[in-house]
């Protein structure tokens, strides 16, 4: 294909297929497709693309690389600022950030970044040797201990870098299996778990320490590590904690937060047979909001064997803040879409199991800060919709563990920890954080964004502190 | 599964050990002693060092036994930080609560988190009254201890179905002032229920405080007593956990018409103020579920 041609599009598995099990739905391009798709690039002097990526990768090289068939070198440069390529191809919101900006997207379609960004991670995990790691820039480094608090993006991305600055390092993870929301919130269908645990053991393999089921401000306090042995800490534990709608009935039974359903089945595998985690298959499913969590809320009601599964959405099509893909992608399976539409009271049964949703119909009105137009109740609207499962996927808080027993730290009145910016540090020395913890529920790049900002921080805080000219 | 891929050398954790040094199999949970008390009843004191160390009384852990289990939450009845280790009591009442109590000593549990929940407010009350149905009786144990070590006059009701299933008889007895014993059939002790003596000390004599713990009936029926008397109660409510760190919500409660999260604004709250029905239902949601998942453990053993 010449120069600016037509976009090519992702493979995805037919949604009929699909929607009967948890394969991953897009299938990536193949060698053809890739080399096609990287030759539609042109390798614009001003690389408006890289600044629309939050880790800046160099992104015109990388798919220079491809297009000589050189997939691995092309994962080598971008592993160079992004850690974990193969998730970031697969989940980032590109349409909002790198392809956005793409000066192709003007005219026609961007490069599929995205895309061709996961086929050379794929590729480099299938044609190298599981890569030996790269040595630590600077070995005397590793007397001094880093703890990282949480195994989510953003605190494995602050363990590599540290790691391979030279830096011991120990990540502390409250579950009992790392990842984050990439393991526990999106499914497989959109992130495989064998991706993930391969960039996981690629981070171990740095040398770093994981030790799961330690509940940070629970077992240990963030002073304690740094009493006891540690020179620094990083907090990445997260937005973890669900935002309901406070109406009446919320608390009947059949009635989840997104993580809960998520965790239910990702994290626990309840929809196995011999996985002792109990799960009701929903007959008829309605999950309330319409980020990438109420997507994946509803496209795995649907696997579980749902039949009809409802989004409800107060505003309209083109507020909802999932990616483009995933709406598009919820749609072919069949997930219906109830828009303007705003939950009053949930109403149940004699069991005190919810049975249906009373709602009112809504119109949208001027715009508010969020520059998004302000949905309105239309007066004595009021309808109701039957169901008996429902999923509240209004984003998350962040978890108020460390909060509650690290007085210290200062916080936004929501919750989120207070940094500076340019280095991660929080209001305690020697105390960084980043990721949802810092700025809410935000996307899986932004956090591994912190995490690197947070790692120089921290690298920088330790030669100050011990005066290095290492 | 993280931790048991690691080679072992298990427990040699040093207690004075910096946290910077801790390797995986530091952590590693394993069994050190396994008592029954009970036909149902299992005691297990297992190495958990990290929530040994912090552990305070109405405290509980998450515990995971292998791969396929589903994740519960059980109180820390006691701790001991030299050894690393606490102990847990339990009810086996389903699948992940049989398949922990065919562990054995020298056996491991995948995964042990905690300690979570907020402990219990132990002040001096003057006069306080501990009620336990079934296991309750060993969530109550550390706070009847601790409410006797900070002065209280304690009195313990112990409830039981039958004689079999009255537990920790002898430890209560030992720290409490008074020690009553209640059983449905009244195999031994009185027969009836909790309520009958409770209802007779409070109308007796001043009762400042009640701690409850057992059946969630029980705690109800407990709460409906002492209200009229103004009689400050908590209960140490059990509702569905998952993560027991606040990510997941499944554990909400209404309590004074407000929702809160059992595994990190309780597991303690004013008995008068908790929604029983709501909870109750909550709680017995996946009934069938659960009794489906008892044909799967004969064979699933790790
Ligand atoms: C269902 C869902 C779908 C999403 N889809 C997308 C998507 O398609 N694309 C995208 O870019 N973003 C997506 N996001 C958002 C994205 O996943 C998050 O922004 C990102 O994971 C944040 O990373 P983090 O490292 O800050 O926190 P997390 O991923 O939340 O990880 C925090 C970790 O810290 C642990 N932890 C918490 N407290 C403690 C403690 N006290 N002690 C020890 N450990 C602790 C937690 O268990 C967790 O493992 C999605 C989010 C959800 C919920
Ligand atoms: C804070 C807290 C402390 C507890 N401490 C103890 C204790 O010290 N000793 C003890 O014997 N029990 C305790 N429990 C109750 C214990 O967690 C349940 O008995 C156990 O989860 C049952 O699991 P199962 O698979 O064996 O039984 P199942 O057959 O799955 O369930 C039996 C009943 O237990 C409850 N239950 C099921 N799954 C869970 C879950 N994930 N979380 C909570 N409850 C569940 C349900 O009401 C269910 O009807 C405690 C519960 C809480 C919330
Ligand atoms: S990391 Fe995300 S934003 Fe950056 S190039 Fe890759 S897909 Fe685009
Ligand atoms: S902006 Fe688009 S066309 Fe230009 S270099 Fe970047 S990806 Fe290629
Ligand atoms: S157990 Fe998940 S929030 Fe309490």
């Amino acid at each position: 294909m010449a120069k600016g041609g037509t976009r090519n599009p992702m493979p995805k598995l037919p949604p009929e297929i699909r929607i009967r099990s948890f394969e991953e739905v897009a299938l990536g391009f193949n060698e053809e497709q890739a080399i096609d798709e990287a030759e539609r690039c042109l390798g614009c002097k001003n690389k408006p693309c890289v600044y629309g990526c939050p880790v800046n990768i160099d992104i015109p090289e990388f798919i220079r690389l491809i297009r000589e068939a050189n997939p691995v070198a092309a994962a080598r440069v971008i592993k160079k600022t992004n850690a974990l390529p193969a998730i970031c191809g697969r989940v980032c919101p590109q349409k909002e950030q790198c392809e956005k900006v793409c000066v192709l997207a003007k005219k026609s379609e961007a490069v599929a970044i995205g895309a061709l960004e996961r086929f050379a991670a794929d590729q480099e995990a299938k044609h190298s040797n599981p890569a030996e790691p790269p040595k630590p820039e600077n070995p005397e480094l590793c007397k001094y201990c880093v703890a990282v608090v949480g195994s989510g993006p953003a605190g494995l991305t602050a363990a590599s870098d540290l790691a391979r600055t030279g830096y011991s390092v120990t990540i502390f993870e409250a579950l009992h299996k790392t990842g984050g929301v990439l393991r526990y919130g999106i499914p497989e269908f959109r992130l495989p778990r064998h991706i993930l645990d391969r960039e996981v053991d690629y981070v171990r393999s740095l040398g770093v320490k994981i030790l799961t089921d330690v509940v940070i401000g629970k077992a240990v306090g963030v002073k304690d590590l740094l009493n006891e042995g540690f020179e620094a800490v990083f907090i990445g534990t997260g937005a973890g904690t669900p935002k309901f709608l406070g109406i009446p009935g919320e608390n009947l039974s059949g009635i989840y937060s997104g993580n809960e359903w998520l965790t239910r089945i990702n994290l626990m595998r309840a929809h196995e047979i011999d996985y002792a985690t109990p799960i009701k298959v929903p007959k008829r499913a309605c999950v309330i909001g319409a980020g990438n969590t109420a997507m994946d809320c509803a496209r795995t009601a649907l696997r579980l064997g749902a039949k009809e599964v409802t989004i409800v959405y107060r505003r309209s099509r083109a507020e909802m803040p999932a990616r483009a893909e995933e709406i598009e992608n919820a749609e072919e399976e069949g997930v219906r879409f109830q828009l303007l539409t705003n939950p009053k009271r949930f109403l149940g049964n004699e069991r005190g199991a919810v049975e249906a949703i009373e709602c009112s119909r809504m119109e949208l009105g001027e715009a508010d800060e969020s520059g998004r137009r302000r949905p309105i109740p239309v007066p004595n609207s009021e309808f109701r919709i039957e169901c008996d499962t429902v999923i509240v996927a209004l984003g998350q808080n962040p978890n108020p563990l460390i909060r509650m027993t690290t007085p210290e730290l200062d916080t936004e009145p929501w919750g989120g920890i207070i940094v500076d910016p340019r280095t991660g540090m929080t209001s305690i020395p020697g105390v960084f954080a980043g990721g949802d913890v810092v700025t809410g529920e935000a996307t899986v790049i932004a956090a591994m964004g912190a995490g690197k900002i947070a790692a120089a921080g921290i690298d920088s805080y330790i030669r100050q502190k011990h005066n290095l000219i290492i | 599964m993280d931790k048991q891929d690691q080679k072992t050398h298990v427990g040699k954790w040093p207690q004075n050990c910096k946290l910077a040094s801790i390797e995986p199999e530091h952590l590693r949970n394993v069994i050190v002693r396994k008592e029954k008390l009970a036909p149902t009843v299992t005691l297990v004191e297992v190495r958990a060092p990290l929530v040994a160390r912090s552990a305070k009384p109405g405290q509980f852990v998450i515990v995971w036994p292998h791969e396929k289990s589903e994740r519960i939450p059980l109180t820390i009845s006691d701790r001991n930080p030299e050894t690393g280790t606490i102990t847990l009591v339990f009810q086996e009442v389903g699948r992940t609560t049989i398949e922990l109590g065919q562990r054995q000593v020298g056996e491991e549990i995948a995964s042990v988190a905690g300690p979570l929940g907020n402990p219990t407010e132990i002040e001096l009350y003057g006069s306080a009254v501990v009620v336990a149905g079934g296991v309750g009786a060993a969530i109550a144990m550390p706070i009847a201890k601790a409410l006797k070590e900070i002065g209280n006059n304690l009195v313990v009701i112990l409830g039981a179905r039958e004689r079999a299933l009255v537990i920790l008889e002898d430890y209560m007895r030992a720290i409490s002032d008074q020690l009553i014993i209640t059983t449905d059939d009244g195999s031994y002790g009185r027969k009836g229920v909790v309520t009958e003596p409770l209802q007779e000390l409070v109308s007796a004599q001043k009762v400042d405080f009640v701690f409850t713990a057992g059946p969630l009936p029980m705690m109800k029926a407990v709460a409906q007593v002492t209200k009229p008397h103004g009689i400050k109660t908590i209960a140490s409510l059990d509702a569905i956990m998952i993560d027991g760190t606040g990510m997941c919500g499944g554990c909400r409660v209404t309590v004074g018409n407000k929702t809160l999260f059992t595994c990190v604004d309780g597991p303690d709250f004013d008995a008068h103020l908790v929604d029983w029905d709501e909870l109750q239902a909550r709680k017995s949601f996946y009934f069938d579920e659960e009794k489906a998942q008892l044909k799967t453990i004969a064979g699933n053993k790790q």
